[in-house]
């Protein structure tokens, strides 16, 4: 599904973040993404949305490098990526609406593209129902989420990159949003990255972990994690030992 | 918002105290509401006064509408590209604290008689207001929020279509709320000179030529009722058109 060949990239008058980095996902797997602030987690997750582009290499989704974002791609950040001025409907509704605007060109919006906006199966999908004529200041955080969630969802993407999304909400919601994160994942059948700092979190949704280190990276490390997703993976004895060995990882990088 | 009975009861007792005033003080040049009213309501309906009121509305809302069509595409595009901000800022810095009204003599040298001085000297105020306004809210668009609209394939004309657009219209309207005070006062100093239309000429040719005391204070009445319902007006187009940011939580 992606695949990165020998990228380096860094930002204009910056030093740089990958040096000759290479690295690839199959199709449908569930990539965490873990480092220390400032290791270039997100830059990863920009540069695998195109809205980065390599300073040198390539970067290739489906086969295709990219040079712009790409219609199949859905990204999600951890915050303030929903227009305050729209109600939740109308924020679920903006990439849609967006590629209405365009029309099937096969670059903002894809080829078969039918202008259609209903929104409706997945603010029911994601418990939006009620809330969905109020504005994003007046929801809770894990509703807002959810909001970003239902947007880029009804793009039908089929790789899904999420930048700390769940980094500003407490534990319980944190754990919900995780654990509908994985249902979606399996029921969409998608690639999903997701960039965290969070430990827990790469072990809960990773199945397999790309950790990376201090700039300038030129190899991660890649940790096999193949009981993520299951039920009770959270209580497992395996994921306690994982968690530990992660962390025993970040702190020797 | 106020209470619409507040509103009532507000004028109800500034009313009151304008009566007890007048007949305190008793002379000509302070006349009781009663007599303005009536002067008011005969002006407007065999005088002048609503030729005059809709000579000032027109050049407020001229002004308006100019200052809007042109400070805001600008406003969006230096909000963007902080190259271009970066030149235009030192004038805009210097120029912006500027009071216009001084200028209105300037104005009238080089615009002559008619609607185009006054116009243009209201269109200043507001320009530069909107300008500066528009442009700070543009800019502070966050990025997070830019990266995820272009995620969804959003390209230049699409982000200024759902995300610069309408993110300036509250800008807009802060604009309009903050300076249309202001452009109703330089209104009218700029209708003290050089013509014989609008409510400021109608106020002091009342006042200082015909000594007709009661219809210079109708002229003052319809200028307050002007700014007011430009006010309110404001009021309701940021209701109607910005309800995020009076729903509450």
């Amino acid at each position: 599904m992606i695949q990165i060949v020998s990228l380096t990239f860094a930002y204009p008058k910056g030093a740089a973040i990958f040096r000759d980095f290479n690295w690839g996902t199959e199709r449908g797997e569930a990539w965490a993404v873990l480092g220390p602030s400032g290791g270039g987690k997100t830059t990863l997750l920009y540069l695998l949305a195109g809205l980065r582009l390599p300073t040198s290499g390539q970067v290739l989704v489906d086969g295709m490098p990219l040079i712009r974002p790409r219609p199949h791609t859905g990204l999600i950040l951890q915050d303030y990526g929903l227009l305050p001025w729209a109600t939740v409907r109308q924020n679920a509704e903006l990439g849609l609406r967006v590629r209405t605007f365009y029309g099937p060109d096969g670059t903002h919006a894809p080829e078969d593209f039918q202008p259609k906006v209903d929104v409706e199966p997945w603010l029911e999908r994601l418990g939006l129902t009620a809330v969905q004529e109020k504005y994003p200041g007046q929801i809770s955080g894990g509703q807002r989420q959810r909001t970003a969630i239902a947007r880029t969802l009804a793009l039908k993407p089929d790789l899904l990159l999420m930048d700390e999304p769940f980094a500003s909400l407490d534990a319980p919601t944190r754990q919900g949003l995780q654990n509908l994160m994985l249902e979606l994942w399996t029921e969409q059948k998608m690639t999903l990255v997701i960039v965290t700092h969070a430990i827990e979190e790469a072990a809960i949704l990773g199945q397999k972990i790309l950790l990376l280190g201090q700039p300038p990276n030129s190899e991660g490390l890649v940790i096999e994690n193949p009981g993520a997703s299951q039920a009770d993976f959270r209580d497992s004895a395996e994921y306690t030992r994982l968690c530990r060995e992660l962390r025993q990882r970040m702190d020797g990088t | 918002m106020m209470k619409r009975r507040d509103l009532l009861f507000a004028i109800l007792v500034l009313l009151v105290a304008w009566q007890l005033l007048a007949m305190l003080v008793h002379r000509p040049i302070l006349p009781s509401p009663i007599e303005v009213f009536h002067t008011f309501l005969y002006e407007l309906v065999y005088g002048d006064l609503l030729a005059n009121f809709f000579a000032s509305l027109w050049r407020v809302i001229a002004s308006t509408a100019l200052a809007i069509a042109l400070a805001a595409p600008l406003g969006l595009v230096l909000g963007q590209s902080g190259k271009l901000s970066g030149l235009f800022s030192p004038f805009i810095y210097i120029l912006y604290p500027v009071p216009k009204v001084v200028l209105v003599p300037i104005i009238l040298l080089f615009f002559g008689i008619g609607d185009l001085p006054k116009i243009v000297i209201i269109f200043l105020i507001l320009f530069f207001q909107i300008l500066v306004l528009v442009r700070d809210q543009a800019a502070g668009i966050r990025p997070e929020l830019i990266q995820s609209v272009r995620s969804l394939g959003a390209g230049r004309r699409a982000l200024f279509r759902f995300v610069y657009l309408p993110a300036s219209l509250p800008a807009i309207l802060t604009a309009l709320r903050q300076s249309v005070g202001t452009a109703v006062a330089v209104l009218y100093i700029a209708e003290l000179f050089a013509t014989q239309r609008g409510l400021g000429y109608y106020i002091y040719y009342n006042g200082s030529t015909l000594f007709n005391y009661p219809a210079m204070y109708a002229g003052i009445l319809a200028m307050s009722l002007m700014g007011l319902g430009l006010y309110f007006s404001v009021d309701w187009l940021e209701k109607k058109l910005c309800p995020w940011q009076t729903a509450v939580m």
